[in-house]
């Protein structure tokens, strides 16, 4: 069966690259890309929302 | 499943002015989770604040706000709460606004034990104005005021709040992040004052001069010095040497202001 990825969206005009989310990532989904962050390994997102709760940007929204 | 700040923010006023990695964002979608866990209404709720980093926060938040003078959240929390006592009133504000400048409006609100809500981040500094050092700047903490360490000792904020006779204090983290809507649930539910004190960090002000070398650092130091108050009763005077308590800390049911002032008025009018 085919796993059903979540979408993370990440809303580059309030991102200020402050790292949180690249490091509070357990499966090391996200990256930052110059000075925001971005999706680099969508399939190993396990939906537990760690980017999205400690985000203090309102950047990230992650929809399973 | 995702959830929906934006239902609650003031259109067009993100991105907010917060620092890079400053846990005042945190704190503030903590806020957001509460106020929708405890269904609060927008034009029944009001958010009042002084002057400071954190003191920004009602202005993004799309209820019935107040950005006061600095310090004085707790004087002009007061008459909203004595002009409408069926209002929900929540108070934010930092740590130099509410033990410093503030400090005497918050001590007298603690001892009137009006029902109402205050959320102080405590950063350890006066961010906004340049690093100058606060009432719970550490002992030997380094500030723009004080380059050679910081000779006074820290306020306790918690203990203040005791002391001074709030009703139900707690404390939390901005890295403990669920945990921060848990107890602002339980504080707004309580009736009399209600102090939830928030570390948090401050990575421009605060970090840079402590040799703190990234948020993520400072976001770990308080995950390392938290205790819950569960855990802290199993442990020793020596275990706990530098760590901070976190949880509900104190509660007590006593009369509150606002029905207490309620009979003076039935009083008068006989």
């Amino acid at each position: 069966m085919e796993k059903k990825l979540p979408t993370i969206e990440i809303i580059e005009k309030y991102c200020k690259g402050c790292h949180i989310c690249v490091e509070f990532c357990p499966t090391k989904v996200l990256e930052m890309k110059g000075f925001v962050a971005s999706v680099k390994n969508l399939e190993a997102c396990i939906k537990c929302m760690q980017c999205e709760l400690r985000c203090p940007d309102f950047a990230i929204k992650v929809t399973a | 499943m995702s959830f929906d700040y934006d239902k609650y923010i003031r259109p067009g006023k993100l991105p907010h002015i917060w620092c890079p990695g400053c846990g005042h964002g945190i704190v503030m979608k903590g806020l957001i989770r509460a106020i929708d866990t405890l269904g609060l209404e927008k034009n029944n709720t009001a958010i009042v604040s002084g002057i400071g980093c954190a003191s920004r926060l009602p202005g993004y938040l799309d209820f019935c706000t107040l950005h006061t003078a600095h310090g004085r959240a707790a004087a002009f929390a007061t008459g909203v709460k004595m002009a409408k006592p069926e209002m929900n009133v929540i108070l934010v504000g930092g740590d130099g606004d509410g033990t410093a400048i503030g400090g005497n409006h918050f001590i007298h609100a603690c001892r009137r034990n009006i029902d109402m809500t205050y959320i102080i981040m405590n950063n350890n500094i006066y961010g906004m104005t340049g690093g100058q050092f606060s009432p719970c700047t550490p002992t030997g903490a380094k500030a723009s005021t004080t380059v050679y360490g910081n000779p006074d000792p820290a306020f306790d904020v918690a203990k203040l709040a005791i002391g001074a006779g709030a009703t139900f204090v707690a404390r939390g983290t901005a890295y403990h992040a669920t945990q921060i809507d848990k107890l602002i649930v339980e504080a707004v539910q309580h009736k009399g004052f209600s102090v939830v004190e928030i570390l948090d960090d401050c990575p421009t002000t605060y970090g840079r001069r402590n040799k703190f070398k990234s948020v993520i650092e400072m976001m770990n130091r308080l995950k390392d010095v938290a205790v819950p108050v569960k855990a802290a009763e199993k442990m020793t005077a020596e275990q706990l040497e530098g760590k901070i308590l976190t949880g509900v800390l104190y509660k007590e049911e006593r009369p509150n202001y606002t029905d207490e002032y309620a009979k003076v008025i039935e009083r008068a009018k006989k």
